[in-house]
């Protein structure tokens, strides 16, 4: 049983780059884990942005930077692209964000967030501007993310946007159950399924 | 009046989830050594046997070194995840092609050339490029490490239905234009997201005209447009290619599957989301110059200038130069070069070695290149002996190593130092893909040889020009 999801209000830590790719979020070399071991994906988030080839601290880098904190991630067009890698969101889970905002992610990785209740929230492009703006004037700008109303709201300028969802993946997070539960609870079905449907032996 | 996809993904599902996904039945799931222990574990921790072992094919490739595979791996690390795999598959009950097997190699690979992908078929694996095996005519696509354990659990997965997408490329490729500038083409037309969302087919005469290995190439690259997955209708071109490979039913069993392969194409009145034409005479070799496979031109062209893209784009594009060493608007014509990649699910089957070497045959090596070449499984390296190409390469000063993935993503010890160029036959060109801090230049094999003749970037045209004269 994973953390329910219901209600978030939360900081934001700007990410404002489009094309973020998956060997950006975690690169290869972190990816010869053979455990779920959330902490060591989270300590190496964006591994290559946060820290220098020294391995000192890139200031520079966003999350080094102590004016940005908090459970919500928000990222430019196209973020999660690339390698299917779910490690990318036992990073972002193990940093301890619960909540990506972005205009559009790629399907694997999104996918890959809902698995480990991490909230993908899709927001127009305008919304996603005047967050970004939001947060370069007052990085203490908070954001509300109701997913039981399905809708997410820039406190600083109350804008607020619906965003979609499917009513059974909904429920699952709001639960905390996942989609092999489901699978497992219905094998007469699937073997059905095989009897009526072989053809590729 | 249905698409090809729909046919495929409306025979395997097992129900529909009201307000919710589609349970999709999956013929074969494949897994590697990066993305399944998890699964596995997961698996133990709920006490569940897989469903339908018989469905499931495991084999190493991300990890492997490309030298002495006879030897134990010396990193530790990588040596555990192997080794994990083949205790996994054993407990499990699971059919794994260990290291030095000789059906082992890159997982994208294996599949078409052992018979296990076939038309027709879903087809999963933790591993975004799984969209390959589309060029069989199969729905194919990558999936993340739980979606791995659902499959294993259930022989199921829960996915959203796709939106659907035919891409057609008319009219004839140019002399020393192949399959992977067609797709480096398409991703720099429709971006690294044009596709997300859909599921592509591909048609047109350029496409019926590739043979299979072009074919494996551009359905590999379809997740490099942000596409679910991509594939084409069967056709006698994929009828010759799997006949009589050892996993292709034989007898009885091939004529009825034939029969009903023989169905398998999209209505003429089939209705696409989206449908885009492109002209092949158009295609150029091509390279990339930024961070992402859609940052493509022509090899011959000027990289884009920053006034040229949207505002929202530039922090990206510029960030992206700024890695990679170039500047906006300039050409990357004669630039020199430090590595070249030869290999990879995307282009490490025997006809990229053929082209590689019929660019190389009689020159040498440049003295300031290092090059890889890397065949895509044990398979892929015996035709290269068989047909010779092994003599013609290291004639001209080239070695071939041990199949795997190997640079592609450098999890191995094949890594391109920092700040170092890399002309790769590989899928990515993301920072730090084939090393920290490497730089990669995405070509097809004819430019990679071009350009490991001559040490600097180089339109393989050139030289073929040469060849004639």
């Amino acid at each position: 049983m994973k953390q329910k999801f219901n209600i978030i209000q939360s900081t934001c830590i700007p990410l404002p780059l489009e094309n973020v790719d998956t060997d950006q979020i975690i690169p290869a070399r972190f990816l010869k884990a053979t455990t779920r071991d959330e902490k060591f994906f989270g300590d190496n988030l964006f591994r290559d942005w946060r820290y220098n080839a020294d391995g000192s601290l890139n200031k520079d880098f966003v999350l080094n930077n102590p004016l940005y904190k908090g459970e919500i991630l928000v990222a430019g067009k196209n973020f999660g692209s690339g390698s299917s890698r779910e490690h990318a969101a036992w990073a972002i889970a193990g940093y301890g964000f619960r909540v990506v905002i972005s205009c559009f992610f790629a399907d694997i990785h999104k996918n890959n967030e809902l698995n480990n209740f991490v909230l993908p929230v899709v927001v127009s492009e305008e919304f996603l501007s005047e967050l970004f703006a939001s947060i370069n004037e007052n990085p203490n700008t908070e954001v509300k993310v109701d997913l039981p109303n399905q809708t997410v709201t820039n406190l600083s300028t109350g804008r607020s946007e619906h965003f979609d969802i499917n009513g059974y993946k909904k429920h699952c997070l709001m639960n905390g159950l996942d989609d092999i539960d489901f699978l497992v609870g219905n094998k007469e079905k699937i073997a059905a399924y095989e009897m009526a449907h072989r053809q590729n032996g | 009046m249905n698409t090809l996809f729909e046919k495929i993904w409306d025979s395997h599902i097992v129900q529909n989830i009201s307000d919710g996904p589609t349970q999709l039945y999956i013929d074969r799931l494949y897994c590697h050594e990066v993305t399944s222990p998890q699964a596995f574990a997961g698996m133990r921790e709920r006490g569940l046997k897989c469903f339908r072992p018989g469905q499931i094919f495991c084999m190493p490739d991300h990890n492997t070194p490309t030298h002495d595979q006879d030897k134990p791996i010396e990193d530790p690390v990588s040596k555990t995840q192997v080794d994990t795999l083949a205790k996994n598959a054993a407990d499990f009950g699971l059919t794994h092609f260990g290291m030095m097997d000789k059906r082992n190699g890159i997982i994208h690979v294996v599949g078409p050339e052992r018979g296990l992908s076939l038309p027709g078929m879903t087809i999963v694996c933790g591993d975004s490029h799984t969209s390959t095996h589309g060029a069989l005519g199969a729905v194919a696509f990558g999936i993340g490490t739980s979606e791995v354990e659902m499959v294993m659990a259930s022989q199921c997965i829960l996915q959203q239905k796709p939106k659907s997408m035919r891409i057609n490329i008319e009219g004839t490729l140019g002399k020393g234009v192949t399959a992977k500038d067609m797709a480096l083409y398409l991703m720099s037309k429709l971006t690294t997201s044009g596709a997300t969302g859909y599921f592509i087919e591909y048609a047109g005469e350029a496409v019926r005209n590739l043979t299979m290995e072009g074919r494996l190439t551009l359905c590999n690259l379809s997740i490099e447009m942000g596409a679910r997955g991509g594939f084409i209708a069967p056709d006698e071109v994929t009828f010759a290619y799997i006949k009589g490979r050892e996993y292709t039913p034989k007898g009885e069993g091939w004529d009825k599957a034939l029969a009903y392969w023989k169905t398998l194409k999209s209505d003429d009145d089939a209705v696409f989301d989206k449908e885009l034409t492109f002209r092949a005479e158009k295609i150029e070799p091509m390279i990339t110059y930024g961070t992402n496979p859609g940052m493509g031109m022509g090899v011959s062209e000027s990289i884009p200038s920053l006034e040229s893209m949207d505002e929202a784009g530039r922090a990206s594009f510029k960030k992206s130069l700024e890695y990679m060493g170039f500047e906006a608007g300039e050409k990357l014509l004669e630039k020199k070069i430090d590595y070249v990649f030869l290999g990879a699910c995307t282009n490490g089957r025997i006809e990229d070695f053929r082209a590689f070497a019929s660019i190389v045959k009689g020159r040498k090596k440049a003295d300031n290149v290092v090059a890889w070449l890397v065949p895509g499984s044990w398979m892929v390296d015996a035709q290269i002996r068989e047909e010779g190409l092994d003599k013609v390469l290291e004639e001209a000063g080239f070695a071939i190593r041990q199949p795997g993935c190997s640079a592609c993503l450098a999890m191995n010890d094949d890594k391109v130092p920092a700040g170092k160029y890399a002309v790769s036959t590989s899928n990515r060109n993301f920072e730090g893909r084939q090393g920290p801090g490497s730089r990669t230049i995405l070509a097809s094999p004819l430019t990679a040889a071009a350009c490991a003749v001559t040490g600097v970037i180089t339109d393989p045209r050139e030289l073929e020009t040469s060849l004639a004269l």
